[in-house]
């Protein structure tokens, strides 16, 4: 085999790994690796503005296609300029393979020009990281990356490559016939326990599925085969904000998504409920609300590939261990093969109940014919993209809540938000990764006028790319979570949470190049609305919107699931929480 | 070494688990001695608030690069085992074994033990070190150091007995364990 440099080896491990577009932002350390990227036209590269951008575009990239995401960053602050989309990839289990530069090897430790301990500063926000210091090693560290970043619960992974590794010449190795001496993840479920599981369910008399992201990293298959059991059972289905689009929206079965500001359906089935089927969720606190009150009734069956999620937060009754496509497949055909039937009159009679709570109507609003409502604006946009291939992002804050309530969404793999590490700046350069993934398609940011500011400079990448994301502000002048949480907790003493010396948005998309709506009417909005999915160019659409509104329904800090603010009382909602709620976040 | 044990949560979120009573568990770890490895096991036990009461490690197979960690934790039998799901998740650990579980496990410590006095002090000193079976290993006219290999709680207890007859220094190794019977861990 001929002789290669380490970036030829780089670039050749990319390509072997099916690689066709990767994300980053050159620097003195990776010049090698940008160079041996100059010779070749298999894989593409992203030119993003900042660090941040390339790990998110790499997570929408990844979220979106169900391929491992790739980011390539340079040595010192291109490293840690990334350690927030790296957080945020191992929070939400996305796959990524981070390549950073680093200093040449017989400078590391020196405090040289541009360097820091990369791989001592992402060792706690990565699934794995390396640091590769001879050649010899490189070939075999790449192709385990990847498949460390993709296999069992998947999350981000870096190498820290030095730039006399580079340069030295070695013998490439392919992938083929790897293998991993220490990472072999279970991915097949325990049969014993499945055929009990399948049981408990037929024999289930108030019956809820509680599914995450874990149906989505598992792959189309396993969202299919969610569909099969949950109309095989008739059993109601919700989901963590992460799950959205496993299970279709439109679906009578579904009940909302579930936790602080899902439906009152969905949470009080979950209370009340004599059997949880939680699938590749993870028991957030989120989703729980005040542990000792959760589910108090319930046997919980628990399906993750990760056993450390199982009995962390809540302990279950039977755990399985497994990739949920996996155990999703032997659970239908069981249920098929030994014709199970669930408890036709308990399930009546607990849709009933259901029913009853459904018609509380718990995202509703008061509407209004002269100000936008933001969840009205969310509702539009839905209804007129809901027949296209869309795609949504969001930033992190109310407007995320809202277009997760409001928002209804199909199919996988649909919906790319920051869950578990909150990460405002998020939407924006995510919603490139999955145009670049998906050219054709319709890619919509739902945003906040505060967070989309975190990441606006890759407006500048969008124009680069002829990338037309669609950037939808829901601009109500404030860090509108904050303010809400300002209201409930601190008196409504709104102390910065106020966005002042806002750009005007509209400018702002022109001085871009791209195109600027802005619109303040409800009448008007459609119109709008639709000049924005027409455009060719990437958007900003400023939507002004209540600046006063509150997201609603909500579990406050430290209460039960059927202990939910819904919109329609006329509490004083600054007299809701206690004071061990006032602690939490 | 040791992290403070966590005050009983302030927070409801945390109410559901952790009622149990508070367990010491010898967790035995078999991974790859790359560099790392030991930040990493250390980095989940801060990042996480566990506690180590004893970490001990050292190369066990030198042509596979294997290395044992030996660790001393506490808590609740429920972050017992999430302790060693954790550990089990790090990519270079091959396998976590929780020998307190397991029972019939052997714990052995060495102790190097630093006593100066003369007199009635220094013949008590030497009387309770052929007691304890404590071997001299460096001697002057006023001072002895013992080597003591045992269960750390017979460490402690010649600690103690020596502080009055003029205890200096203690160097300890801290816990190294294994199963007893034919198997392997």
């Amino acid at each position: 085999m001929k002789q290669m440099t380490g970036a030829e080896m780089i670039v050749e491990a990319l390509k072997d790994q099916g690689v066709d577009t990767i994300f980053g932002y050159p620097g003195g350390a990776v010049l090698p690796i940008y160079d041996a990227l100059f010779h070749q036209n298999f894989v593409r590269h992203v030119l993003v503005r900042h660090e941040q951008g390339a790990a998110h575009a790499a997570e929408g990239y990844a979220r979106s296609t169900g391929k491992v995401g790739v980011l390539l960053v340079t040595s010192g602050p291109g490293a840690t300029n990334a350690v927030t989309g790296l957080t945020d990839a191992l929070l939400d289990s996305i796959p990524l393979v981070c390549i950073t530069g680093q200093v040449p090897t017989h400078l590391i430790g020196s405090d040289a020009f541009q360097e820091c301990d990369t791989v001592g500063i992402t060792r706690s926000c990565t699934k794995h990281n390396y640091l590769v210091k001879k050649i010899e090693d490189l070939p075999r560290i790449l192709h385990e990356a990847f498949y460390v970043a993709a296999n069992g619960r998947p999350g981000p992974v870096v190498i820290d490559i030095p730039k006399d590794v580079q340069f030295a010449l070695g013998k490439y190795v392919n992938p083929r016939g790897l293998q991993h001496k220490t990472y072999q993840p279970k991915v097949k479920g325990d049969l014993d326990r499945i055929k009990e599981a399948v049981a408990m369910m037929a024999a289930a008399k108030k019956p809820v599925f509680y599914t995450g992201g874990g149906i989505i990293n598992s792959g189309p298959a396993a969202a299919h085969l969610l569909r099969e059991l949950v109309r095989l059972t008739g059993f109601p289905i919700t989901s963590t904000l992460m799950g959205l689009g496993a299970y279709p929206a439109p679906d009578p079965q579904w009940l909302g998504m579930l936790g602080m500001h899902g439906s009152y359906e969905a949470n009080n089935a979950m209370h009340d409920c004599d059997l949880m089927i939680a699938i590749g969720a993870r028991f957030d606190d989120r989703i729980t609300g005040r542990l000792d009150a959760f589910s108090p009734g319930s046997k919980k069956i628990h399906i993750d590939i990760d056993p450390s999620s199982i009995n962390k937060n809540v302990k279950v009754d039977l755990p399985i261990v497994g990739d949920c496509a996996h155990v999703l497949e032997d659970m239908v055909r069981l249920w098929r093969t030994d014709a199970l039937r669930a408890d036709k009159a308990a399930l009546d009679a607990w849709w009933a109940q259901i029913e009853q709570w459904r018609a509380r109507k718990s995202f509703s609003y008061k509407k209004s014919a002269s100000t936008i409502k933001p969840q009205y604006a969310v509702e539009r946009l839905y209804e007129l993209t809901k027949n296209r291939k869309t795609f949504i992002t969001t930033e992190v804050g109310q407007h995320q809540m809202w277009a997760a309530q409001h928002f209804h969404f199909a199919e996988p793999n649909r919906w790319m938000t920051s869950g578990g590490l909150g990460t405002m700046g998020y939407g924006l350069p995510a919603a490139i990764g999955v145009q670049m993934a998906h050219p054709d398609a319709l890619v919509i940011d739902i945003a906040g006028e505060a967070s989309i500011q975190m990441c606006i400079q890759e407006m500048s990448t969008a124009m680069q790319y002829r990338l037309p994301v669609k950037i939808f502000i829901l601009n109500n002048e404030y860090m509108g979570m904050v303010r809400q949480w300002q209201e409930l907790l601190h008196g409504g003493r709104y102390s910065e949470s106020y966005s002042h010396s806002l750009p005007d948005f509209v400018r702002l998309a022109e001085a871009y190049g791209a195109h600027g709506i802005r619109c303040s009417d409800p009448a008007d909005l459609d119109r709008a609305i639709q000049e924005m999915i027409d455009s060719p160019k990437p958007v900003i659409f400023d939507c002004l919107v209540d600046k006063a509104e509150n997201c609603l329904p909500m579990i406050p800090s430290g209460k039960a699931h059927n202990d939910m603010i819904l919109p329609d009382t006329d509490e004083d909602i600054g007299s809701v929480i206690d004071d061990k709620g006032k602690m939490l976040v | 070494m040791n992290a403070p044990a966590p005050a009983s949560p302030p927070s409801p979120y945390s109410s559901a688990m952790g009622k149990s009573a508070m367990e010491s568990h010898t967790l035995s770890v078999l991974v790859d001695n790359e560099p790392g490895v030991l930040a990493r096991v250390v980095g989940l036990f801060s990042a996480r608030g566990y506690n180590i009461e004893s970490l001990t490690v050292a190369e066990v197979a030198h042509g596979e690069h294997l290395s044992r960690i030996t660790i001393v934790t506490t808590g609740t039998p429920e972050i017992i085992e999430q302790i060693s799901h954790q550990l089990d998740r790090i990519v270079p650990i091959h396998r976590v074994t929780d020998l307190t579980l397991r029972g019939r496990s052997i714990q052995r410590e060495l102790a190097m033990v630093k006593v100066r006095g003369k007199g009635e002090n220094r013949v008590e000193a030497m009387r309770l070190a052929e007691a304890f079976r404590a071997r001299v290993i460096d001697a002057t006219t006023e001072s002895f150091v013992f080597e003591l290999t045992g269960r750390p709680d017979k460490i402690d207890d010649f600690v103690e007995l020596m502080r009055p007859l003029g205890l200096v220094d203690v160097a300890r190794t801290g816990v190294a364990a294994i199963s007893r019977g034919p198997e392997a861990l």
